[in-house]
């Protein structure tokens, strides 16, 4: 199924890895746009244990930050995990710095995030 | 001969007009020599002020504009963003570090403005900010 430009979708067993496709994700239009995609794919999976990859993403606004907290919450209240990886130094510090580390699970590797959802 | 660029650009409330300002700020930036690390805390803090100048000051109003000012040289760039908006009062803005505010998806820009700049300051009506960024790899002048 296609889910638009902004994010690639492939699968990993039964994990659901999307990946980011912009380097920026700053203005609403785009930030709109991702949230489209990654929401419907949260809805057509049932208990989604998603992965998310920010590996292209260089900047990233509080905006976005928001749309992920939302996502975060529709995730779980569908009885699913999101987890995060491949986020650069920079971006890890935003996160940091609104504490939101402790809101979610990130990994510096792919592989080692996709373990960690277990079987 | 050291550089200095000021300038004053006024445009409408969209976010296309915002980012050419924002790029004419960082290549302005970029001729004083400015690191990458600063340039990245600028890109996202300017966005930040921007942003909430349209959307909150000016409520998306077209009609209502931006004015950014900013004067850059090698030692430090002062920027003010100002919106047509009734202000508002930034102290009154909830801790999003808060564990109860965790989860609230709103009230970061300001906390990552504060993060990234060497001084974040409005007005008294609170409908302008002034961000100053110092450049890391300006040479520390001894007494």
């Amino acid at each position: 199924m296609n889910y638009g430009p902004r994010v690639e979708i492939s699968h990993e067993g039964r994990i659901v890895v999307a990946e980011l496709q912009d380097d920026e994700i700053l203005e609403e239009a785009i930030i709109n746009e991702v949230a489209d995609s990654l929401f419907s794919v949260v809805a057509d999976t049932p208990q989604i244990k998603l992965l998310l990859s920010f590996e292209k993403v260089k900047y990233l606004s509080s905006s976005a930050l928001g749309m992920l907290i939302r996502l975060n919450k529709r995730v779980e209240e569908n009885g699913g995990t999101l987890k995060l990886c491949q986020l650069r130094k920079s971006l890890y510090e935003i996160f940091a710095i609104t504490k939101l580390d402790r809101l979610f699970e990130s990994y510096d590797e792919k592989n080692t995030a996709i373990s960690s959802f277990g079987t | 001969m050291p550089t200095k660029i000021y300038q004053e650009i006024e445009f409408p409330s969209t976010c296309w007009q915002a980012k050419i300002a924002e790029d004419r700020i960082i290549e302005a930036t970029r001729a004083c020599k400015y690191s990458e690390e600063d340039i990245f805390a600028l890109r996202l803090s300017m966005e930040e002020a921007l942003l909430n100048a349209i959307r909150h000051g000016n409520t998306k109003d077209q009609q209502k504009k931006i004015t950014l000012r900013y004067c850059v040289n090698e030692q430090q760039i002062d920027i003010y963003v100002a919106d047509e908006g009734s202000g508002f009062d930034p102290m009154k803005i909830a801790d999003p570090t808060l564990p109860e505010n965790l989860e609230r998806p709103n009230g970061r820009g300001i906390m990552l403005m504060r993060a990234y700049m060497n001084l974040v300051e409005y007005n008294d009506v609170g409908n302008v900010v002034h961000l100053v960024k110092l450049n890391s790899q300006a040479p520390k002048h001894t007494g």
